[in-house]
């Protein structure tokens, strides 16, 4: 019943992408498509949580769609669910923001019809329950988030940026497409239960993982993978940004944990190695990038690349748990990765929304041009602040919580028996400490450069608070981040089916601990109580409030900025996101990104100005992808000769492949 | 009435860690100063000092946020929760097990991440300066940080702090590499978290070597009241975790009766007396370094911190 109704709430969505298409671009128009995605979400939003607190059995269903001996199988159980809960959480949250922030859409047509279709393509992807629908959906998802990264088209680099994405998600679906087809095997069990019932052999599984990790890893987002990623995020209108960040990854990642932690059977200690190793890079590199950006859009899609990292940690040590069959430290590190990809999707889309608003208010998303919206958009910037938090990992907010668990989950590995992976952990935890630490002073930059200080231009200067339909939406999930990381055990108690069909085992019940802590293992050995800590810093501070309000002056006065004496008037002396990176860009830079700093000096009696010439360099790009586009190019440039042959020569040509097709099968086995 | 004893306790932890806080940066300045052959101010001048600035009015800047105005709470709030969690003269308090040591450092990490957005506030240059270095040692002081926080949680076994004191003062512990390694990591990264000498000078105002004092340039009265104090809670929580983890002895155990409190009360004066004599000592005999000497300092914290784990982690199986 459940599924029935989820997937006919998800043939509403094409329906309305119709609507769209004929409804012209009236304000009216952009308000049905998304009221309906809205209510459309928050029903499959409402069928997943009841499915997955119910902990009902999976449901699965055909429906006579698509090849036709086959049908397209359709499935809901606890990982879907979950997933499921993510997507509509995420797409509900970004339809109310539309509701409002649609209205400034230049371009209405371009945007509209291709929104329901992207979400019912994610929602798609994770009910699939056999090959063939999942990489229709995966593939439907892709292409419709591709004409929503380039609806404005003739905007700066848009075009190359869906260029770039529409390769690598072609890429990355003929990885997933050669990784069904290995899972599938030779008899061709297209089912998700068939390929479960019969996991491959040990080297064909090998492959599949690297294949997956190919497939689910570029759309993730992994290091080397993510290129297109900080390019095609931002690109898009922002509350698909949003979705594309937020969401879209995390579909991803549920392709990651489907095929892997589930279809594929027992895994091999070393996959775990791969995964991590993959992970800790991904971590530090993500977030490195992110704070040497200054377009706040770029930044923020940079930085979901170090979460996708911060995830795979988890998945990684599940992995590595489960290998060796500790599976009480396997439900922790998997639900620590989880939480995460949960956590996460509320944040990033918290985060995504404030930069539409800022871009909306300014027409900017150059940090570089912004500065003092805290004064003129001053909830804009609260809800934008309590994200920044959330994201740093700092408590009491959810994103500390997630990480809290993968620090426990790290505790845990000395006990593995591979050296491999007793030297490769604690390189990975002080990987993801440095990553957490790094990720606080970026969102100190994007913080307080856009909102913080004053105005450094005069769009900053005349900004305007956002309209109340977008401000609720950040307002809702600002509220959930607090929620999430105040009473996060009956969030890691919801996960618990989920953690039971793919560790073996689930933790321990959060629901009954006092005080609402949560105990991953025992007492004695760790716990965390957002609630406590919350409160705690609550009475301090308001007692620190009373206590000085009461006994101390309470004068105050108003004066020009301090500042040792030497204020400067010009806004454009403050520290810029360029030089508050500085010091970071110095320590780490000079090794990630061939950073190089040049005093540009003109000689003696010269008019022209002095100038500070920094280089950083993307080695990721410039080493793997530049060398394969130019492959790809002076091969292209060679082929280019066979379209200009005689006939002759073509019928040489066919005539020679046709012997040489003839010796191959004659000398095949 | 149990309860009620206990979250006596746990009251009296917090007042006397706020009480303490200001001493221990007295009893540091005095003896630095009979060090360099002056008098020094008296022990009780740090707390004239706070009430002299919260009797002065705020002299707020022009363009000053909201917020600016509600992180000195905010800093003072995480930073005394911080302190309050860190047992001093008794373990296992009553809500000791609400926040373990990981925690305990992501409290002093959230009081750090609005102080550095308070230094972009007004838009001045120093405030900038300042933040973008503290974000900068932070980068490097939280992870090695975090490492010494996981040599002790895999010796212990456990994260929580109380846990943690308990299995020291046992005879289990031994003398072990990774510990030394881990006190050696922990001191640096407290010397730089609490902005002393050589990484940062608390007593400068002299523009271009201040990291800490450059960020808090701008408040004044009772707000900078709020932030000094929140900093002398800092070096004191520093102190006390150095004394749990390291000196656990003299510390009175959970539910102990009022002899053992007053013997563990006395006992973590003496420590709090005897840290500060020794960073006192320490900044005397060195001279501050240049901020970009700062990250090869704690990079050498982060690398003894992740040796020691590795030591615990490849041990673990001989």
């Amino acid at each position: 019943m459940t599924l029935t109704l989820a997937l006919s709430s998800i043939a509403v969505l094409p329906v309305v992408s119709l609507l769209a298409i004929f409804g012209g671009r009236s304000l009216a128009t952009t308000r049905i498509v998304y009221g309906t995605s809205l209510a459309v979400s928050l029903a499959l939003l409402a069928l997943a949580t009841t499915h997955l607190l119910g902990t009902g059995p999976s449901l699965s269903t055909m429906l006579p769609l698509g090849l036709p001996w086959l049908g397209a199988h359709f499935r809901i159980d606890a990982l879907g669910a979950f997933f499921l809960v993510v997507v509509d959480l995420g797409a509900a949250a970004a339809s109310l923001f539309a509701l409002g922030y649609g209205s400034h859409e230049q371009a209405p047509q371009r945007v509209l019809p291709f929104y329901p279709l992207f979400l019912a393509g994610m929602n798609l992807v994770v009910l699939a329950d056999d090959a063939f629908t999942f990489l229709i959906s995966w593939e439907f998802m892709s292409l419709t988030s591709w004409a929503l990264v380039i609806a404005h088209h003739r905007a700066g680099d848009n075009l190359h940026a869906g260029y770039v994405y529409l390769v690598m998600a072609t890429f990355g679906t003929l990885a997933l497409l050669l990784t069904f087809g290995l899972l599938a095997g030779p008899d061709g069990g297209y089912g998700f239960a068939q390929m479960r019932a019969e996991p491959p052999s040990p080297g064909l599984a090998a492959m599949v993982l690297i294949l997956t990790l190919v497939g689910a890893g570029s759309k993730a987002g992994l290091v080397p993978l993510h290129v297109w990623l900080p390019l095609a995020h931002p690109a898009a209108p922002s509350h698909v940004s949003a979705l594309m960040s937020g969401v879209m990854t995390k579909v991803a990642v549920y392709g990651f944990v489907r095929i892997v932690l589930d279809l594929l059977g027992p895994p091999a200690w070393w996959w775990s190695v791969v995964v991590l190793a993959l992970a800790g890079i991904t971590c530090v590199m993500g977030v490195l990038y992110a704070l040497m950006q200054h377009d706040l859009k770029r930044l923020l899609a940079y930085h979901t690349v170090e979460n996708i990292g911060i995830i795979f940690i988890g998945l990684g040590l599940a992995l590595a748990f489960k290998a060796y069959g500790m599976t009480a430290a396997a439900a922790l590190a998997l639900t620590a990765g989880l939480l995460h990809a949960f956590n996460h999707s509320i944040f990033k889309s918290l985060l995504f929304f404030g930069s539409g608003a800022v871009l909306t208010a300014t027409g900017e998303r150059d940090m570089e041009h912004l500065g003092g919206l805290i004064h003129r958009m001053p909830q804009t910037a609260f809800v934008f602040l309590v994200g920044c938090a959330a994201i740093s990992a700092l408590p009491p907010l959810n994103g500390f919580v997630s990480e809290w668990l993968t620090f426990q989950a790290i505790l845990l590995s000395p006990a593995l028996p591979s050296w491999g992976l007793k030297f490769l952990v604690p390189a990975v935890g002080a990987l993801l400490a440095m990553s957490a630490a790094l990720a606080a002073a970026c969102f100190v930059k994007a913080f307080g450069v856009t909102f913080l200080g004053r105005a450094r231009t005069l769009a900053a200067e005349r900004a305007q608070e956002t309209d109340s339909i977008s401000r609720a939406a950040m307002i809702v999930l600002a509220a959930l981040c607090l929620i999430a990381g105040v009473v996060p055990g009956l969030f890691i108690d919801a996960l618990a089916p989920v953690v039971e069909g793919l560790a073996g085992e689930r933790m321990p019940v959060q629901r009954g601990v006092e005080w609402l802590s949560i105990v991953p293992i025992a007492e004695s050995r760790s716990s965390y109580n957002g609630l406590l800590v919350f409160v705690f810093m609550v009475l301090s501070g308001s007692l620190a409030a009373f206590a000085i309000h009461r006994l101390a002056s309470d004068q105050l006065r108003r004066a020009p900025p301090w500042d040792c004496g030497y204020p400067d008037p010009s806004p454009r002396t403050q520290y810029t996101a360029g030089s508050f990176a500085q010091p970071i860009r110095r320590v780490f830079g000079t090794m990630v990104f061939a950073a190089s700093e040049r005093t540009d000096m003109p000689p003696p009696g010269d008019q022209r100005p002095a100038r500070l010439v920094v280089v950083v360099r993307d080695l990721i790009w410039e080493g793997v992808y530049a060398p394969v586009a130019a492959g790809v190019w002076t091969l292209s440039e060679r082929l280019n000769r066979l379209q200009f042959l005689t006939i002759r020569q073509y019928l040489s040509l066919v005539f020679c492949a046709l012997i040489t097709l003839l010796l191959v099968l004659a000398i095949w086995p | 009435m149990a309860v009620m004893l206990d979250l006596a306790v746990q009251g009296a932890q917090m007042i006397v860690v706020l009480l303490l806080a200001p001493l221990l940066t007295g009893i540091g300045r005095k003896v630095r100063a009979r060090l360099l052959r002056r008098r020094g101010p008296p022990l009780i001048q740090p707390y004239r000092d706070l009430i002299r600035l919260l009797r002065k009015e705020v002299v707020l800047a022009e363009n000053a946020s909201w917020l600016f105005r509600v992180i000195p709470y905010l800093v003072f709030a995480a930073t005394w929760v911080a302190a309050a969690l860190v047992p001093t003269f008794q373990s296992g308090l009553l809500f000791s097990w609400s926040a373990d040591l990981i925690a305990i450092i992501a409290l002093l990490g959230s009081a750090r991440f609005f102080l550095a957005l308070a230094g972009l506030d007004v838009g001045t240059s120093f405030g900038g300066i300042g933040s973008s270095r503290e974000v900068m040692i932070a980068s490097l002081a939280e992870p090695a940080m975090l490492m010494v926080v996981f040599t002790l949680a895999l010796i212990a076994g456990s994260t929580q702090l109380s846990t943690v004191a308990a299995f020291m003062t046992s005879s289990d512990v031994g003398l072990r590499v990774s510990l030394g390694l881990a006190l050696f990591a922990l001191i640096m990264v407290a010397i730089a978290e609490n902005a002393r000498i050589p990484v940062d000078n608390p007593a400068t105002h002299l523009e271009l070597t201040m990291v800490h004092e450059a960020m808090v340039l701008e408040y004044s009265g009772r707000h900078l009241a709020l932030i000094e104090l929140a900093s002398q809670l800092k070096l004191l929580l520093y102190v006390s975790l150095i004394g749990c983890v390291f000196v656990p002895w003299g510390m009175a155990p959970a539910g102990a009766g009022a002899q053992a409190l007053a013997i563990g009360l006395a006992a973590y004066l003496g420590k709090l007396a005897l840290g500060a004599f020794l960073l006192a000592l320490f900044e005397t005999a060195i001279a501050k370094m240049r901020v970009f000497r700062v990250p090869e300092f704690l990079g050498a914290a982060l690398m003894l911190g992740l040796l020691a784990t590795l030591l615990l982690f490849v041990s673990r199986s001989l």
